[in-house]
């Protein structure tokens, strides 16, 4: 990667970046996030009753059902206002590839969540002010939590370089989203494992161990494997990889 | 500066572009002319690098759109129709940007817009935002853009467009300044542009080339027309007759 590179990278981010701030959607969007995530733990999780110095079945375990929403919430704007706008014929004549664009605003919305689940601190104090937590499991769950986020931030970035409309492209992110967290879900898969004969079994296995769900419960029980990781990076990329096939079809 | 060479796009079925060819060399200023849908638009989104075309060859300043485009576009500022602009930027934040992306950093962004800003009388509206803009500023603000760089190429589409009759004098003005020392294309489809601005022109029908040559030798091409407009109407077929 030349200078020049990392320096149009920075710019489409910067803008980017800068412009989430402008636009009341963001605070929305935290604040919605902050009451949810702690109403869940608190109303539905019962982290009081629980006692249990863990975060992973009070707190994390909601995120997922929380990120469906919010983070195509986020990210619809990504390329569908460029194209909604008409910028996009603008940041295409420019002198940066497509790649660097793509990156550089993937990069500010993964940031604007990283701000959104850094704000989630408070919890962290309280769970540690009751009881004496394992630091393992919390660290592991906040990585399998941004993780998830990041998974629907990429869908939503492919998303939205196929439609100019942003609710289109919100609606399109949360249906993949939910597909992709669904079809790893225990109950589900299990219905579905005993509906099919068994022959299909090493099938419907297999289209689980793609979902989000799957590897977003292993990394929150506090065993950091690197296949999880590695997974969600690979997610990303794919959606990326669409999102660059998307925008080059406008061009054609 | 600018060579294209049997420059062809099709969308499905559809020829938009058929086999223009044309060069534009250091000061001279093309206009383009031509009928809605005539392929004015997507000819210049070709050579500005935003559509593929199905076939032919792009040159700027001797290097190839189509196999370096990130280098070709560098010397190329464009403005496109309907002037786009991020809307909830400020004019100068939005100049900042296109420079930054331009590689223009530090003092000398600071100068450049403030050059662009004077250039494009846009001083009064620096720090108002994009959104609250009337179409003649939104305008000038996305011209303000293409010249950001100072580049050796300049396209225009449509840049007289929305203006009141003040500032389209001004702009084309601003053209025919400019075009001393720049490659500029511009399209339109006000003839009186031609004169007031151009060295050269063409007129683009149904995608091909129907005329090509200094605004006077176009005004000579049919017999018995008079004037561009004349000229303009006996080349080109309205949307009555298609």
């Amino acid at each position: 990667m030349k200078n020049s590179d990392l320096a149009n990278t920075l710019a489409i981010f910067k803008r980017e970046f800068l412009s989430y701030f402008n636009s009341p959607v963001l605070y929305v969007i935290v604040v919605i996030y902050l009451l949810a995530s702690m109403g869940f733990t608190f109303f539905f999780g019962r982290f009081l009753d629980s006692d249990n110095a863990s975060l992973t079945q009070t707190f994390f375990f909601w995120h997922p059902w929380i990120y469906i929403v919010l983070a195509p919430a986020v990210g619809m704007r990504l390329w569908s206002e460029e194209h909604r706008l008409g910028t996009f014929e603008l940041l295409m004549t420019m002198p940066l590839s497509p790649w660097q664009a793509i990156v550089g605003k993937f990069v500010a919305a993964a940031l604007v969540w990283a701000i959104g689940l850094a704000l989630t601190f408070s919890i962290v104090i309280t769970v540690s002010w009751l009881g004496n937590p394992d630091p393992g499991p919390m660290i592991t769950g906040y990585v399998a939590s941004y993780m998830y986020a990041l998974g629907c931030l990429a869908v939503t970035s492919a998303a939205s370089a196929y439609t100019r409309s942003q609710v289109v492209c919100f609606i399109v992110s949360v249906a993949l989203c939910i597909l992709l967290t669904l079809i790893g879900y225990p109950g589900i898969v299990d219905s579905v494992v005993r509906t099919l004969p068994g022959s299909l079994e090493g099938l419907v296995r297999f289209v689980s161990y793609l979902s989000f769900m799957d590897h977003f419960y292993e990394m929150t029980k506090g065993i950091f494997v690197i296949r999880d990781v590695l997974y969600f990076v690979s997610v990303i990329v794919v959606a990326l990889i669409i999102t660059h096939l998307g925008l080059r079809s406008k061009r054609a | 500066m600018i060579q294209v060479q049997n420059l062809r796009k099709e969308f499905g079925a559809k020829v938009a572009v058929d086999n223009v060819s044309f060069t534009v060399e250091k000061g001279e200023v093309l206009g383009f002319l031509g009928p809605n849908g005539a392929g004015k638009s997507t000819s210049m989104r070709m050579v500005t690098g935003y559509f593929r075309p199905t076939s032919g060859s792009i040159k700027i300043g001797g290097v190839d759109m189509l196999e370096n485009p990130e280098l070709a576009k560098k010397s190329i500022g464009y403005l496109p129709e309907n002037a786009p602009l991020y809307s909830d930027m400020t004019v100068a934040s939005f100049l900042g940007f296109c420079a930054e992306v331009r590689g223009i950093t530090g003092a000398a962004k600071s100068k450049a817009i403030d050059r662009v800003l004077d250039l494009c009388f846009l001083h009064r509206v620096r720090n108002q935002s994009v959104d609250t803009l009337s179409k003649g500023y939104r305008h000038r603000t996305c011209f303000a853009q293409s010249i950001i760089h100072d580049p050796d190429i300049l396209i225009l589409d449509e840049p007289t467009d929305g203006l009141d009759p003040n500032q389209k004098h001004e702009v084309r003005q601003l053209i025919k300044n400019m075009g001393r020392n720049k490659a500029i294309i511009f399209s339109t489809h006000i003839l009186e542009e031609v004169d007031a601005a151009c060295s050269r022109a063409m007129i683009i029908d149904r995608g091909k080339v129907v005329a090509d040559g200094t605004p006077e030798s176009l005004r000579k091409l049919v017999p018995g027309c008079a004037s561009l407009d004349e000229v303009f109407r006996s080349l080109t077929r309205s949307d009555l007759e298609k």
